[in-house]
């Protein structure tokens, strides 16, 4: 897609491309304008990361430069208009960070106050409430330098807010494109579930033209008060010569639950952070992941799932598929606080290595610090198994289709948790396009 | 080495290497003046490097090999992020690197009554506490040990220190020597690289294979408890040896600092098992670098039981160097109040068809904090090698802390890793149980607990296996309630 010629500026890493931001953004609350400056400081201040830092350990850090990734300068003229992905209470579409249209929210729900809008719409219309949780939580986990980059940079985005004891039973949605040659993107995502309320957020981030190179640095951070219940579902196509940083925080306060799924199906290197937080006895976080890695990809994964409450539970399930010459690198740790006893903590990794080439490191890691816990963790990788495959074979199915079988298998455990047949079937023909590519 | 021993016992001596042991064994006595300046003195420097050498009358390619390794000791930085920060509480000028007269020793008085205490409880013969509380320098045990070295002589076996296995048989040792663990390949390895002494060399020929283990335990000396103690072993094709070192029995040590090195080296179809059994005091930092190298179809185990210390970081290693060659490691860890046990394994797969296996326990009681660090690596050239590792951790109190750190690369066609870890503490069903029947609780957790180790425990000899669980329950005294 030609229509839209790279525009020549500095990279979205410059002093300059800061400056645009900030003068392309037109009555910015100051408390903003100055949180922006300080990060901003912050990103120069930072090193780079190297391989020596143990949060980079394994990590091509090499891929992480941003040079020749302009700022994206969305407008109204990029929009396309798409059907969400899944029948929804409302939509955001946002082209190279700006909101472009989309589906209105359902009128009832905004009649029960329920709040969904672009990020920068959200800031005008309630700035002092948008500001107690903006930036509340960071995962921390090594890319605190793109946090600081994204925290200066950041233009839109999703904001949702859920009052009180309000149920959205249909899931709101939101599309995140990257358009324009070498777009850098800074989408950020809010959500706060106020006390025993429940909704569910699908976002969708890809590249429109899959030719074409992005550079993406999300942030998302979820916030369920007590007995606030958040599902997330993630779903990243970015182009095979993106890089993209996803930056996801969770925190559970008292007998909530977050429960996320993150399908990463694209870019050239991903970086995935997650960290779940447990602040409030009982709370409950899931985090779930399907990486698909083929060609040359390296998704680098590093999770924490941090108990601070007593009675919290957590799980976590990373599972990736690798092809060709393809890298994935989990890393994740639970810690265990003292306070947090009675905790239950699970962490499992699987790896299924389709390619001799591909490689597949896990560092799975334990920090507990109070004894009545119950906490493990486990990782395998492998090939597809020899039995099952005779199996299979046995009763006449041809290896390749008897291959795809167990792959899907493999995926199911992921995507049968998504909780929306919609969307489950649409995850899994992303997911069969994408094996079908990688042959 | 040709000084003659007025020692009557030297008449049991038949052959040349016999005699060599014993002369060995009395080098704190016999080899030096004693108007010579014994002690190296406290810090580090290349005048410290040529008094070692001056005083043990090492060849020229040991005292390059010093030097080369002090220099990268220098040069080399701390572990990194990853260590416990506790390390940098080590200085390096405050240590006595050699000291000829061996360890210092103290009064009877002067043992810690805790120690004193340790000893009746786990039942260690009279003059084995002497020397274990550091009242004696040297352990005699000519009488258990002189049958079982004629023994191994006529079968060719080579049971020597370390300093002695390079002067004498430098044909074998030096090929061998510092090669399984470079130099350079951590600073601490450097550091024993540069002011090593003591430690054991072994060599076991073509097919032997030996019916009973050899214990460092049988040649105790000065040297041979040294804080930089350096072994080398090597099995010959097809041979099948099992080393011993250490004892339950807790070591009341002056020095603050020990870091050995051990490399072993298992030839085409050898068999090496190495036992160790610690308990050091809890001022000890314990920081040893241990690899072994398996060429085809040969096997190496590290059995390893750490107890005690302030803060032991050791991840016993194997290289699977030749196809067909197998690793395992089964580790024990107790942490207590103001110990860190920093233990786990490293499995290097470099050949085809190599497989390995790592099974690490830990438990932490009050404050104590057991960890477990991990390596296994399968690069991609590499067809159907198998790695299983698991790692269970018991916590004791509601202080205590445990953290597992594994990392697995895996790569190429057919290798399969899996890794699994768990922490728990003592089921209260299980207490309940026991109580029920009239065992009292602190009873009933030390049952608990020897219950949890008990399929590793297993796997050592007997002896270690009997005075391990009556250390298990010591420790577990008052940790209840």
């Amino acid at each position: 897609m030609s229509d839209f010629p790279a525009v020549n500026s500095a990279s979205v890493v410059a002093e300059a491309a800061f400056a645009e931001h900030m003068a392309s953004w037109p009555r910015m609350p100051a408390w903003l304008a100055e949180a922006k400056r300080e990060a901003r400081k912050r990103f120069a201040e930072l090193t780079m990361p190297t391989r020596k830092q143990e949060a980079w350990r394994f990590a091509t850090v090499s891929n992480l430069s941003c040079d020749g990734f302009t700022l994206a300068r969305g407008e109204a003229s990029l929009a396309a208009s798409v059907e969400p992905v899944v029948t929804c209470g409302g939509c955001l579409d946002f082209a190279d960070d700006f909101h472009a249209g989309g589906k209105p929210l359902d009128p009832e729900l905004a009649e029960k106050g329920v709040i969904f809008l672009p990020l920068d719409a959200a800031l005008r219309a309630y700035p002092e409430f948008v500001r107690k949780y903006l930036f509340g939580h960071m995962p921390n986990l090594g890319s605190e330098k793109f946090e600081a980059l994204h925290m200066a940079m950041f233009r839109s985005g999703v904001f949702l807010y859920v009052p009180k004891n309000v149920e959205v039973t249909l899931p709101l949605a939101a599309l995140h494109e990257a358009v324009r040659p070498n777009a850098g993107l800074f989408p950020h995502t809010l959500v706060v579930a106020d006390e025993n309320s429940s909704v569910t957020l699908v976002e969708v981030f890809r590249s429109r033209d899959a030719n074409l190179a992005h550079f993406a640095c999300a942030a998302s951070d979820l916030v369920a008060l007590p007995g606030a219940r958040i599902s997330r579902r993630l779903i990243q196509s970015w182009s095979d010569s993106s890089l993209a940083f996803h930056l996801g925080s969770s925190t559970a306060d008292r007998d909530s639950s977050i429960d996320s799924i993150s399908l990463h199906l694209g870019g050239g290197h991903v970086r995935a952070e997650e960290h779940g937080r447990i602040v409030g006895r009982g709370g409950n976080v899931q985090m779930h992941s399907l990486a698909v890695a083929t060609g040359s990809r390296e998704i680098d994964q590093r999770t924490l799932q941090t108990h601070l409450a007593c009675d919290g539970k957590s799980d976590l399930l990373y599972k990736n598929v690798l092809t060709d010459k393809a890298r994935t690198i989990f890393a994740g740790l639970i810690r265990v606080d003292e306070l947090a006893q009675r905790t239950d903590a699970y962490q499992t990794n699987r790896n299924l290595l389709l390619s001799p080439d591909a490689e597949a490191s896990s560092l799975p890691g334990l920090e507990i610090l109070a004894n009545d816990v119950k906490c493990s963790h486990g990782m395998t990788t492998g090939q597809l198994d020899a039995d099952q495959m005779f199996y299979l074979l046995s009763r006449g199915i041809p290896r390749k289709e008897a291959e795809k079988l167990m792959v899907f298998g493999f995926f199911e455990e992921v995507l049968s948790r998504m909780g929306n047949e919609e969307l489950s079937a649409y995850a899994g023909g992303l997911l069969e396009k994408r094996m079908g590519a990688a042959g | 080495m040709s000084c003659e021993l007025p020692n009557s016992q030297e008449a049991l001596a038949k052959d040349a290497q016999a005699k060599a042991l014993d002369i060995e064994r009395n080098v704190g006595n016999f080899r030096y003046d004693t108007s010579y300046d014994l002690d190296a003195g406290k810090g580090l420097s290349e005048k410290t490097i040529d008094f070692i050498c001056n005083a043990k009358k090492e060849p020229d390619w040991i005292r390059d090999f010093r030097k080369k390794a002090l220099k990268i000791f220098n040069e080399k930085h701390m572990p990194g992020e990853w260590a416990s920060a506790d390390l940098k509480n080590i200085d390096f000028d405050r240590i006595s690197y050699y000291m000829a007269k061996g360890r210092q020793t103290r009064s009877w008085e002067e043992v810690p009554e805790e120690v004193k205490k340790t000893f009746e409880r786990l039942g260690v013969p009279e003059k084995e506490r002497a020397f274990l509380a550091g009242v004696e320098a040297q352990f005699d045990s000519e009488s258990s040990y002189s049958n079982m070295k004629e023994d191994l002589a006529k079968q060719g076996v080579i049971f020597v220190t370390s300093s002695e296995g390079l002067m004498k048989y430098p044909e074998i040792f030096r090929p061998w020597f510092g090669k399984v663990i470079p130099i350079g390949d951590n600073k601490f390895s450097a550091l024993n690289s540069a002011v090593f002494s003591g430690g054991s060399f072994i060599y076991i020929p073509k097919g032997v294979k030996l019916k009973q283990p050899l214990q460092a335990y049988f040649r105790i000396n000065a040297e041979e408890m040294g804080q930089f103690e350096r072994t080398l072993i090597i099995a010959d094709e097809g041979a099948e040896m099992m080393y011993m070192e250490g004892c339950t029995a807790p070591q009341y040590e002056t020095s603050s600092l020990h870091s050995a090195v051990v490399e072993l080296v298992a030839l085409k179809g050898a068999k090496i098992q190495y036992v160790t059994v610690q308990n050091w005091s809890s001022n000890v930092f314990n920081l040893v670098t241990k690899r072994g190298m398996a060429m085809e179809d040969a096997q190496i185990r590290w059995i390893d039981c750490n107890i005690g210390s302030r803060l032991t970081m050791k991840y016993p290693a194997v290289v699977l160097r030749g196809e067909g060659a197998r690793g395992e490691v089964l580790s024990i860890a107790l942490a207590h109040d103001g110990q860190h046990q920093d233990t786990g394994s490293k499995m290097i797969h470099v050949a085809d068809r190599t497989t390995s296996n790592i099974i690490s326990k830990s438990i932490s009681i009050g404050k104590g904090r057991a960890t477990y660090r991990g390596m296994v690596s399968i690069p991609s050239h590499l067809k159907h090698c198998k790695n299983n590792t698991e790692c269970d951790a018991l916590l004791i109190n509601d202080n205590s802390r445990t953290d597992t750190y594994p990392a697995i690369v895996v790569k190429g066609e057919g290798n399969s890793v899996q890794h699994e870890a768990s922490v728990s503490k003592v089921s209260e069903e299980q207490i309940f149980y026991m109580r029920q029947r009239g065992i009292p609780e602190a009873e009933a957790m030390s049952l608990a607990v020897n219950g949890f180790v008990n399929d590793l425990v297993r796997e050592f000899p007997m002896e270690y296996s009997v005075e391990l669980r009556r250390l298990i329950d010591l420790e577990m005294e008052g940790s209840v309630g």
